[in-house]
C-alpha cells in the first residue's frame, strides 16, 4: 500500500513544509521514488503533468513501487532540504522537475551515492544524476505557426517565466514559424520570474492584450491566462504543459503537452533491474514526450493541417525548427542555408533571433 | 520603446483591481494587530475566503453570496487562531504560521472539485452620471462593488480608531493589555472581535482574486499576497490610509512595470521586476520617519491573572 501525506504547504515566502511518511520497516523490498515539485499537483499545467507521470508508475507497478512526493518547493537552497529529508527517508530514485533544482540535485547527490537522481530540464549530470527534458520547443514550432496565422493585430503576447535557455528556445522557435507565416508579426515579452502565481500570470495576459495581442502564448504554469483571455474575448491561447483543455475551442485553440510517464516509468524499472545508468535524455514529438493537444474549430482549416503536417516533419524528422538561414538577434550569422542547430547550442541558447525586439534579462 | 501603447485610463483602473486583494488583507491585519494581536495566518485566511467565496458562487451563481461566504470562511479559519491565542495563550507567531499552513492544505482539499470551472461573473457597477464622466468615470467609478467596499473599510477604519470610544478602547487594549484591563475592559472579547474582522477581510481579500482578479480557482493561487500585506502593515505603520496607499502604491507599480516591459522600455526587466516592492518600501519607510510605532502590547500574551 501506498502512503501519501500531503504537505500542507504553499512556497509562500521561506516557508515550505516537508511532509512525508516514513514506509514501515517492512517494506524495503519496495522500489521508493521520490518526486520534488515546484508548484501544486492541481496548477493545471507543469507539476498536473508530473504528477501524472508519478501516478503512471504507481499504476504499472502497483505493489513493488511506493511514490512519495512533495509540491510547492521553491527552487534554491530550500529544496535541498526537501531531497536530503526524501534520500534519508529511504528513496531509491529521486525526480526533481524544475530547472532551479539543479545545483541542489547535485549537491544532494553528492551526499548519497546509493540513491540514482533524476533532474528535469538542467545541463548538469552526475555519476547518479541524469538529466531528462522534452523538446517543447518542438511543440511551440507548431504553436508559432498557428499564433502566427491566427493573429489579426499582429502583436503576439509572451508571458515568460525566467530568462533560461528553455524559455528563450521556446520564443525563438515560435518567432520563427509565426514570422515565417506572418512577416509582419511582433512579439511582446513580458517577464513575471514566478512559474507559479496565477494572480501575476493574469495581469501579464491583461496588459499583453490591453497593448494589443490578440494572441497570447505563456511559459508559466497555471491557466490563469487562459482566464484572462477568455473574459477580454477575441484572444487566442495555447494550453502550456497540459492540455488545459476546459478553456477550448476558446481562447485556447492547441496546446503542447508533456507526457513525462513513459520516461518516469523506463527509469524506475532500470532502478529495479538495477541498470540504471546516467544519461541526459531530450526527447520531443517523435518520441511522445511532447504533444500536440487538439487544435480546435476556432483555427481554418488550412492552417490546422498545416499545422499537423508541420507536427509530422518534425516527428519524424524531416524538419528541424532551427533550420538556417537564421541570424541572431545583433544581426550576426548563425545557421547557414540548410544547417540545423546542434544540441549544445539550444541547451545553453541565451540569445534572441533576428527580429525579436527587447532584451534578454541577463 | 512606444509608451503611447500604455493606456493611461486602462492602467489606473486596473491598478485598483490589482491593489484590492492586499488592500483588505492589510486593512484587517491592521485592527488585528491594533488590538495587540500578531496573526500571520493572513496568507492561511485568504486562501480559504477564495475557496469558499469561489466554491459558494458557482454553486448559487451568485458572486455577492460568494463574498459573504469567502467574509465567513476567513473568519471561521480565524476562529481557530482566537481558541489557540487568546482561549489557550499559545504563542501567536507559532499559531499564525500554522494557520497559514493549515488554510493552504484545507482550500486545496475543499477546491479538488472546482478546478478549470469558470465562476459567474462579478458585475461591475455602473453610477449613473458619474461612471459616464470622461476619463474619471471609467478610472474611478466603473468598478465592482468590493473594490469600493475595500476603501470604505478602510475609510471606517480609520474613523473608527480616530474619532469613536470604541476605537479608543481597542487601541488601549493594543498598547497596553494590563492597563485596558485594569479599567475594567474585556481585553479577550475585544481582540476575539478584532481577530474575526480580521479573517473576514482576508477572506474577502482571497475571494477577490478567485472571483475578480484571476477569475478561477487554482491551488495556492494567492502565492503569497497574504506575507505582502502583512509587511504592508508594518511599513504603513499601522495607519489606515497608508495601507491604502501602499496597496495602490505596490499594485499600482506591479501593472506599471508589466506594461512597460510589454512596451519595450529601455530598463532592465530586473529592475522592474524588483520595483513594486522597493518603492513601495521606500516610500511608506520615508513616511513612517515620524514617531510612529507598533502597538505596545503587539504579540504578547494577556492572561487577566498576570
Amino acid at each position: 500500500m501506498t502512503i501519501l501525506r500531503r504537505t500542507l504547504l504553499a512556497g509562500a515566502a521561506a516557508v515550505t513544509a516537508l511532509g512525508m511518511a516514513t514506509a514501515a520497516g517492512a517494506q524495503d523490498d519496495k522500489t521508493k521514488v521520490g518526486f520534488v515539485f515546484v508548484g501544486p499537483v492541481g496548477d493545471g499545467g507543469w507539476t498536473y503533468e508530473h504528477n501524472q507521470g508519478r501516478l503512471a508508475v504507481e499504476e504499472e507497478f502497483g505493489d513493488q513501487v511506493e511514490t512519495v512526493f512533495v509540491e510547492n518547493v521553491a527552487e534554491g537552497p530550500d529544496s535541498e532540504r526537501v531531497m536530503t529529508q526524501m534520500a534519508l527517508n529511504g528513496a531509491d530514485l529521486i525526480f526533481t522537475t524544475s530547472f532551479g533544482y539543479m545545483d541542489p540535485t547535485i549537491n544532494v547527490a553528492k551526499k548519497f551515492p546509493n540513491v540514482k537522481f533524476e533532474h528535469a530540464t538542467g545541463y548538469k549530470t552526475a555519476e547518479n544524476v541524469s538529466t531528462y527534458s522534452a523538446r517543447f520547443y518542438e511543440g511551440r514550432a507548431i504553436q508559432g505557426l498557428i499564433a502566427g496565422s491566427m493573429t489579426e493585430s499582429n502583436i503576439i503576447g509572451y508571458i515568460g517565466s525566467f530568462p533560461i535557455p528553455e524559455v528563450i528556445r521556446g520564443i525563438n522557435s515560435a518567432y520563427i514559424q509565426a514570422k515565417k507565416v506572418n512577416p509582419d508579426v511582433q512579439f511582446k515579452i513580458v517577464w513575471v520570474y514566478t512559474w507559479f502565481d496565477p494572480a501575476k500570470e493574469a495581469d501579464a495576459a491583461k496588459v499583453l492584450i490591453e497593448q494589443g495581442a490578440d494572441v497570447v502564448l505563456q511559459h508559466t504554469d497555471s491557466t490563469a491566462p487562459q482566464a484572462a483571455a477568455q473574459n477580454a474575448g477575441g484572444v487566442y491561447t495555447f494550453g502550456q504543459a497540459s492540455d488545459m483543455y476546459e478553456y477550448a475551442p476558446e481562447p485556447r485553440i492547441s496546446s503542447i503537452i508533456d507526457n513525462w510517464a513513459p520516461y518516469y516509468i523506463e527509469r524506475t524499472k532500470a532502478v529495479m533491474d538495477g541498470t540504471w545508468e546516467s544519461v541526459s535524455r531530450w526527447d520531443g514529438i517523435g518520441a511522445g514526450m511532447v504533444g500536440i493537444g487538439e487544435i480546435t474549430s476556432a483555427v481554418p482549416d488550412d492552417v490546422k493541417a498545416a499545422a499537423l503536417e508541420m507536427k509530422e516533419k518534425i516527428a519524424s524528422g524531416e524538419m528541424h525548427p532551427f533550420t538556417g538561414p537564421l541570424k541572431k538577434q545583433d544581426g550576426s550569422d548563425w545557421l547557414a542555408e540548410g544547417e540545423t542547430a546542434d544540441d549544445g547550442t539550444l541547451a545553453g541558447m541565451n540569445f534572441y533571433v533576428e527580429g525579436i525586439e527587447g532584451e534578454i534579462p541577463q | 520603446m512606444d509608451l503611447s501603447q500604455i493606456n493611461p485610463i486602462l492602467l489606473v483602473a486596473s491598478l485598483m483591481v490589482a491593489a484590492t486583494p492586499i488592500l483588505l488583507a492589510a486593512i484587517g491585519e491592521l485592527v488585528v494587530e491594533r488590538a495587540g494581536v500578531l496573526n500571520l495566518g493572513v496568507e492561511g485566511m485568504m486562501i480559504t475566503g477564495a475557496i469558499c467565496g469561489f466554491a459558494v458562487a458557482v454553486e448559487t451563481g451568485s458572486p455577492w453570496l460568494g463574498f459573504l461566504a469567502a467574509a465567513i470562511g476567513g473568519a471561521a479559519l480565524s476562529f481557530l487562531f482566537v481558541i489557540l491565542t487568546q482561549f489557550a495563550l499559545a504563542n501567536q507567531v507559532a499559531s499564525g504560521l500554522a494557520l497559514t499552513l493549515f488554510g493552504l492544505g484545507l482550500s486545496s482539499l475543499l477546491g479538488q472539485s472546482y478546478v478549470g470551472i469558470k465562476p459567474p461573473p462579478t458585475p461591475d457597477l455602473h453610477i449613473p452620471l458619474l461612471s459616464d464622466i470622461p476619463i474619471l468615470g471609467p478610472v474611478v467609478f466603473s468598478h465592482d462593488l468590493i473594490l469600493y467596499l475595500g476603501i470604505a473599510i478602510v475609510a471606517g477604519v480609520w474613523a473608527l480608531l480616530k474619532f469613536t470610544r470604541a476605537g479608543l478602547i481597542l487601541r488601549a487594549v493594543g498598547e497596553n493589555h494590563d492597563a485596558a484591563h485594569a479599567l475594567g475592559y474585556k481585553v479577550v472579547r475585544i481582540r476575539v472581535m478584532a481577530i474575526l474582522f480580521g479573517g473576514a477581510c482576508a477572506g474577502l481579500g482571497g475571494a477577490y482574486i478567485s472571483l475578480v482578479r484571476v477569475p478561477q480557482w487554482t491551488e495556492g493561487m494567492t502565492a503569497g499576497v497574504g506575507w505582502i500585506a502583512l509587511a504592508l502593515v508594518v511599513f504603513a505603520s499601522w495607519k489606515p490610509w497608508r495601507v491604502l496607499l501602499g496597496a495602490y502604491l505596490f499594485g499600482g507599480i506591479t501593472v506599471l512595470q508589466l506594461n512597460l516591459q510589454a512596451a519595450g522600455v529601455a530598463i532592465p526587466v530586473e529592475y522592474l521586476a524588483m520595483s513594486p516592492y522597493v518603492i513601495t518600501i521606500v516610500v511608506l519607510v520615508i513616511l513612517s520617519a515620524d514617531k510612529s510605532r507598533a502597538p505596545g502590547s503587539l504579540g504578547r500574551i494577556f492572561h487577566a491573572t498576570s
